[in-house]
């Protein structure tokens, strides 16, 4: 755990870059700090390491104040990631990683071994061993900067917008990297951006400042878009802060509608009977092992024969349980009927998401 | 070009060049070994730096006979005499090539040896010195050549070399002399150049197959 | 303590500051020598240095010839052209125009070449033409450089000057040798101390000229160019 403990930093010439902070980050969470330049949050985070130190207050790493440890001994145990990544140039990759290792006193087996294991676990491939930095291309530096960040295994990481020096493909693959890794190791880590999106998207909890090191709110994503605490947090969500709260609320939250369903055999007269009670002027079409067949619309029925005799429509828009409601929403607005098909596992039927249903969840 | 003279003369000319290796590679380690911990104060203590630089040039834009003769009352006729200042204007191009090159070092890089506990000694020798190590050789060859060509100077105060050759070709008006002196002169120029080229590669591998 | 009292006498004889050995004639003559070598580097070296910044051809080659510049000892080419042509100061002054050029064409060179592509390709989008642009943004902008690359030339000129006295011209390494060689220390001394603040005073002046001509939003570059005009 890393509290902050009425924390203030003045710099020389007066200005104050933090003031009074109080912050408590709980061990195996992202928390993230943002706010617009000038907000102190990377004085917060360089705090943590003793790059920066406190003009009053208390910093303390599992209990321990930082400013009783030595910097050298108290830097080690703390993981280090930025965005200019600062690798050695005149190491090589396994030299860069084994940086701390090396500096701690590990005997060579040992440090072989761990760089091996993280040269993996950062999804580098084996090859790069004995390569110069520059010799490999901007993410696969930045997976580097992490490995040699995780290389003594720290129970604390810092990261200090690791990812905005990368095209936003590759930053987004980063992301998801970081955040499988990160279910794995469980690191405390203290997280700066600027960007929101990746706040909401990396973060456990998100600490927002504003000028001068003020923290403004400190909540989760969730609580933070549902309620931001004044004007100038819900003015730094952004104005899309609805579809952002979307985002982070899985469909297999919102109840399904059951909808118009039908079996395979069913004849013309029960899908006009089915359809009329959902007001409705098409049928799903629902076999035995629950699947959804696809759908049919009323007027292309045919005579008296089952449903199937049609050629039955594809769903054009499903969704799943795990994804967004951002996701359930965009495929709503493209759909013609203002429905999106909900399915499980295997083409599974599990009902019928609609704008009546969605913004119910948002009232 | 009388080549009968050079045959004969092998023995002496062997002399003169090792006197110029000799007058060559104690300035430029002295004014190494002088110029470093000054660069280091300067690093540290920034106003340094300023003042630094302009007493070294000032000293640099003495011309060398004048600097060699006005030590003659100090130090006499001889070797010490040329050592001196050939080690003065040394420093000038070390300090400005050592500062620029530990100043050049990637502030990330820097900035990520502290965050990972290197201490600050560790951090100079194991970080910062090899990476500013192609920039301050680049001013080891500035030195080393322009020292090889004033060392032909110190004949004139009496302190050997290959200016020898020079010097005793004008005084018994014999080219041949002058040619050599003049010729071994710019080769042992270039070849200390090279030199220190191929040992500034060997010790950054890390920079092969870039510019 | 006596060697001060010797040059203060050496100084202060009245025979000192008349006549054709006289320290005034001297200092003249050194100073003519500096002028007119750097004089004609300039006129020479300018165009050369500007043409090839401009157009960015041969610029290799005039970088290269710096360097070899360096490693050539003026000592040696000063005995070869005794050789050659006999004490005269024509030949002398001309292998000082040829020390003095590598470092005025060089600076001028990297001056012009210096200059932002986007600040040229503005100029030339906004109208001008390539001497125009020449005039306008390249040689305003290389002053620093062309200035500390002449002031770096006239102050080895002044000291390689000294060396042709060597070869029996005159100017101030005359008190030098022929001290050297009739073992009279403080007229050594003395011309060592008269070379020295010669060179000092050189260095100076051009300074100061280059403070005037260089526009003010280049100063800091200015101090910058005179020091690494120095070194390459």
């Amino acid at each position: 755990m890393i509290t902050f403990e009425s924390v203030t930093k003045q710099f020389p010439g007066g200005t104050t870059a933090v003031d009074e902070l109080h912050l408590q980050v709980p061990d195996g969470e992202v928390v993230v700090l943002v706010g617009p330049s000038g907000c102190g949050k990377t004085t917060i985070l360089r705090m943590v390491n003793r790059m920066i130190e406190p003009s009053g207050g208390r910093v303390a790493v599992n209990g321990e104040d930082v400013m009783r440890t030595s910097p050298p001994r108290l830097r080690r145990g703390i993981g280090y990631v930025i965005q200019g990544i600062g690798l050695f140039p005149h190491r090589t990759i396994a030299q860069n990683v084994a940086t701390v290792p090396k500096l701690e006193g590990w005997d060579d087996d040992r440090i072989k071994a761990r760089v091996d294991e993280l040269i993996e676990t950062v999804g580098l491939p084996d090859g790069v061993r004995d390569r110069y930095p520059h010799q490999l291309s901007g993410g696969q530096q930045q997976r580097v900067g992490v490995a040699r960040a995780l290389a003594a295994d720290p129970p604390v990481m810092l990261m200090d917008e690791p990812f905005a020096a990368v095209d936003p493909i590759v930053r987004t693959r980063l992301q998801d990297e970081f955040l499988r890794l990160q279910s794995e190791v469980r690191k405390t880590i203290v997280f700066v951006t600027h960007d929101i999106d990746e706040a909401i998207k990396m973060g456990d909890r998100i600490a927002i400042l504003s000028q001068g090191g003020h923290l403004q709110q400190y909540a989760t994503p969730k609580e933070l878009l549902a309620e931001p605490a004044n004007d100038f947090v819900a003015d730094f969500l952004g104005a899309e802060r609805g579809l952002k709260r979307l985002a982070l609320i899985p469909v297999s939250q919102v109840e399904a509608a059951p909808g118009p369903v039908v079996a395979p055999g069913a004849g013309i007269d029960e899908a006009r009977r089915v359809a009329e009670t959902h007001s409705s002027d098409w049928v799903v079409v629902v076999d035995d092992e629950g699947r959804a067949r696809g759908w049919a619309r009323l007027d292309e029925l045919d005579g008296r024969g089952p449903v199937d005799g049609v050629r039955l429509r594809d769903f054009e828009l499903t969704v799943h349980a795990d994804d967004s409601l951002r996701t359930a929403l965009n495929a709503l607005v493209i759909s013609r009927h203002g429905v999106a098909v909900r399915l499980g596992d295997g083409d599974r039927y599990e009902g019928l998401l609609t704008r009546e249903l969605l913004s119910e969840e948002l009232r | 070009m009388d080549w009968a003279w050079v045959g004969e003369n092998l023995g002496r000319i062997r002399g003169y060049a090792l006197q110029h290796l000799f007058l060559t590679a104690v300035p430029v380690a002295a004014g190494f070994v002088l110029a470093f911990p000054m660069s280091l104060a300067a690093i540290r203590w920034r106003r340094l730096y300023a003042p630094l630089l302009g007493f070294t040039g000032m000293l640099f834009t003495i011309p060398s006979i004048a600097l060699f003769v006005l030590l003659i009352p100090v130090t006499g006729l001889g070797p010490l005499t040329a050592i001196v200042p050939l080690t003065i204007y040394t420093l000038l191009i070390l300090i400005r090539n050592t500062v620029e090159g530990l100043d050049g070092v990637d502030p990330d890089v820097r900035e990520a040896a502290e965050a990972m506990g290197y201490t600050r000694g560790r951090r100079l020798l194991g970080v910062e010195l090899p990476l500013a190590l192609p920039v301050i050789v680049a001013g080891l060859r500035i030195a080393t050549v322009t020292t090889v060509g004033l060392v032909t100077i110190t004949a004139l105060i009496g302190a050997g070399g290959l200016g020898r050759l020079i010097v005793d070709g004008f005084t018994l008006f014999f080219p041949t002399s002058v040619v050599v002196g003049v010729v071994l002169s710019v080769a042992f120029a270039v070849a200390a150049d090279l030199v220190l080229l191929a040992g500034q590669k060997a010790l950054t591998p890390w920079r092969a197959g870039r510019a | 303590m006596e060697l001060v009292a010797q040059l203060l006498d050496w100084f202060t004889a009245p025979a000192q500051w008349t006549g054709s050995s006289g320290i005034p004639v001297r200092v003249l003559e050194h100073v003519l020598y500096t002028v007119a070598a750097t004089g004609v580097a300039v006129v020479v070296g300018l165009p050369i240095g500007l043409a090839v910044g401009h157009t960015g051809r041969g610029g290799t080659v005039a970088v290269n010839t710096t360097n070899v510049g360096r490693a050539i000892p003026s000592f040696g080419i000063i005995v070869l052209f005794f050789f050659i042509f006999g004490i005269d100061p024509v030949p002398a002054v001309i292998m000082l125009v040829a020390l003095a050029l590598p470092p005025i064409v060089t600076n001028t060179y990297v001056g012009v070449r210096s200059v932002a592509p986007a600040v040229t390709d503005s100029a030339a989008g906004m109208g001008l033409t390539g001497w125009q642009v020449l005039r306008e943004v390249e040689i305003p902008a290389a002053m620093p450089l062309i200035m500390a690359g002449i002031r770096t030339s006239a102050v080895q000129v002044v000291a390689t000057a000294t060396l042709a006295a060597y070869i029996g011209l005159g100017g101030l390494g005359r008190y030098i040798f022929d001290g050297l060689s009739q073992q009279v220390l403080n007229q050594v001394v003395g011309g060592a101390i008269l070379v020295a603040l010669l060179a000092l005073a050189t260095e100076l002046a051009l300074g100061r000229v280059q403070r005037l001509v260089v526009p003010r939003g280049l100063q800091a570059r200015s101090r910058q160019a005179a020091l690494d005009a120095k070194l390459t």
